[in-house]
């Protein structure tokens, strides 16, 4: 089991007029190898709630496991807990910087205190992982498109091959091609390591395609937890937080009022489209 | 009279090396003929680096062809003279919302565009008053724009260039950054104002959910218009589509893969009431 939360509460700026309970009682399990969706609207305590997964923020009470050792024991080792979890914040090519892609994908490993040689050989393999072309490697980051950037952005942190990987909305901005290719690399990520994956989204449609569990945050609470079609199953209540579930969802559903027997469970086109060509074929 | 007219337009930049020597040209926009009438609402797509935000910034003059003629409301963009009267025809939305609020005040910063204009200050007020009740805003008046979240930052930004009274409004992907509520609420407002104040909106996208109910559809690859019509025309195209980089609606897509596996759906749907009447019938015969 990698990180364990138990009664997790953040309260920003306490005793000030701006203070906010950001986080409630977050009782959280993410096993290894998990590839787990977070949704919830903006200001629901998603990104509050990742950032205490490496530690970035302290909770105000609670405890944090990871494999078992609560990180905020008196000496606990933040710095290794950092390689251990990556995160990969929204808009992440904002932190490129240095004068080339292959430097910037060795800085992590580098803060690590590897051998320089060492650097070397993860930042390549942290550069294959996400599909990033070879020719590119001695580029500028600036002369990247989007979507190039946004690979070698995540390529850094998996240069510290975290066994966690935490990714905050990592599509944001990028045009449907680039979407899927970031994600289907994430995907083949997932498969050719034994890392779990923590996917914050907007995209209901998304994550249904993706995740094997979702949580649904909601003013600081974990609302929902549980497979997508558990999850997608409560989409009234869904509706109800600002959110909804995959527009295929809501056609099975008015396939069904209109008379047509079909499961409503669907959140994926495919498992759509084999469920309406079963009702047909009955 | 169009709002919006390109002709063969071309614009191109000088590519530099680290020591700013120009080493060639590159071609952004290569021949592009556009054709908008006034309150049509017209959508580009295209996928990162196609070309469509140095199109959208030809029709304020941020940028003026190298090459063609882009006319806004009949005048040249070229034209020196009538830059302001270009730029106060089409009032433009970015991207970004922290990018584009200047005031401290919601309010302030709606009013920031007609004063530069030169609007008598009771007229500022009522255009200021009328904006923000447009966009839905209006009891935020007197708040700090940076406690509003991206969706009404957003919905500010464009009562900001609706008080300036444009004819048209260009949009360059107002709801990338935004939530899916904020992004509801914002092509709320661009629908809304439509059909109160009659505006021209362009709007540039990346979610093909907001371009199903535009008269017209531009896809836009390599600095070209490789695609054009209305969006049941355009999302009927799906293989062409995915080759440029672009996606279709849900619907359309779940008809799509219905009809691979051998439903005699219609290409082209759009809505899942539309996929759902389809169905049904099909399943009546």
């Amino acid at each position: 089991m990698a990180i364990r939360l138990e009664k997790i509460n953040y309260i920003y700026s306490p005793g000030t007029a701006y203070e906010k309970h950001a986080l409630k009682d977050i009782d959280l399990e993410i096993p290894d190898g998990q590839f787990l969706g977070i949704i919830g609207h903006t200001g629901s305590g998603k990104s509050t709630l990742i950032q205490h997964l490496n530690g970035l923020i302290k909770a105000t009470s609670g405890k944090l496991y990871y494999n078992g050792e609560n990180i905020y024991d008196e000496g606990f080792n933040l710095t290794a807990l950092r390689s251990q979890v990556g995160l990969v914040f929204q808009y992440p090519e904002y932190q490129l910087f240095e004068a080339d892609v292959f430097t910037d994908v060795c800085f992590g490993p580098k803060n690590l205190g590897l051998s320089k040689e060492e650097c070397e050989i993860r930042a390549k393999e942290a550069l294959e992982l996400v599909g990033f072309p070879e020719k590119y490697y001695h580029q500028s980051p600036f002369e990247l498109s989007g979507g190039q950037k946004r690979r070698a952005a995540i390529a850094g942190v998996l240069a510290m091959r975290p066994k966690v990987l935490v990714l905050d909305e990592p599509t944001a901005g990028l045009d449907p091609k680039g979407r899927d290719e970031i994600l289907e690399q994430i995907r083949h990520l997932h498969e050719q390591t034994d890392m779990a994956v923590v996917l914050v989204s907007h995209s209901m449609e998304d994550i249904a395609k993706y995740v094997e569990r979702i949580i649904v945050m909601n003013r600081g609470e974990k609302m929902l937890d549980g497979t997508p079609k558990e999850v997608f199953s409560h989409y009234r209540e869904l509706e109800q937080v600002g959110l909804a579930a995959p527009q295929v969802t809501y056609i099975m559903h008015d396939l069904k009022e209109c008379g047509l027997p079909v499961r409503t469970d669907a959140t994926t086109i495919e498992e759509a489209a084999e469920e309406i060509m079963r009702s047909f074929h009955d | 009279m169009e709002m919006v007219q390109a002709k063969e337009l071309i614009y191109e930049y000088e590519k530099r090396d680290e020591e700013g020597n120009v080493i060639g040209m590159s071609r952004a926009i290569d021949g592009v003929d556009l054709d908008v009438l006034p309150g049509q609402f017209v959508a580009i797509l295209g996928h990162n680096g196609s070309g469509k935000s140095t199109l959208a910034k030809q029709i304020n003059a941020i940028l003026v062809p190298s090459g063609g003629t882009m006319w806004v409301d009949g005048r040249d963009t070229r034209d020196p003279d009538e830059l302001w009267n270009v730029r106060q025809s089409a009032g433009m939305v970015f991207q970004n919302p922290d990018n584009q609020i200047i005031g401290t005040v919601v309010e302030e910063d709606v009013g920031f565009g007609p004063e530069n204009l030169g609007v008598p200050t009771d007229e500022i007020w009522t255009r200021v008053e009328e904006s923000l009740k447009a966009v839905g805003m209006i009891e935020y008046r007197s708040h700090s724009p940076n406690k509003l979240s991206g969706g009404q930052k957003q919905r500010v930004a464009i009562a900001g260039v609706i008080a300036m009274e444009p004819k048209c409004i260009v949009l360059d992907e107002p709801t990338a950054m935004l939530d899916p509520n904020g992004r509801k609420d914002v092509i709320r407002t661009v629908q809304e104002l439509r059909k109160k104040k009659q505006v021209t909106v362009i709007l540039i996208t990346h979610y093909m959910e907001e371009v199903i109910d535009a008269d017209r559809v531009y896809v836009m690859d390599h600095g070209r218009v490789v695609m054009d019509g209305t969006p049941r025309e355009i999302f009927s195209r799906v293989e062409e589509l995915k080759q440029y980089g672009m996606d279709v609606p849900q619907a359309t897509m779940l008809a799509e893969e219905l009809r691979k596996r051998g439903l005699d759906l219609p290409r082209g749907i759009l809505h899942s009431e539309e996929l759902v009447e389809h169905i049904m019938a099909l399943k009546k015969r």
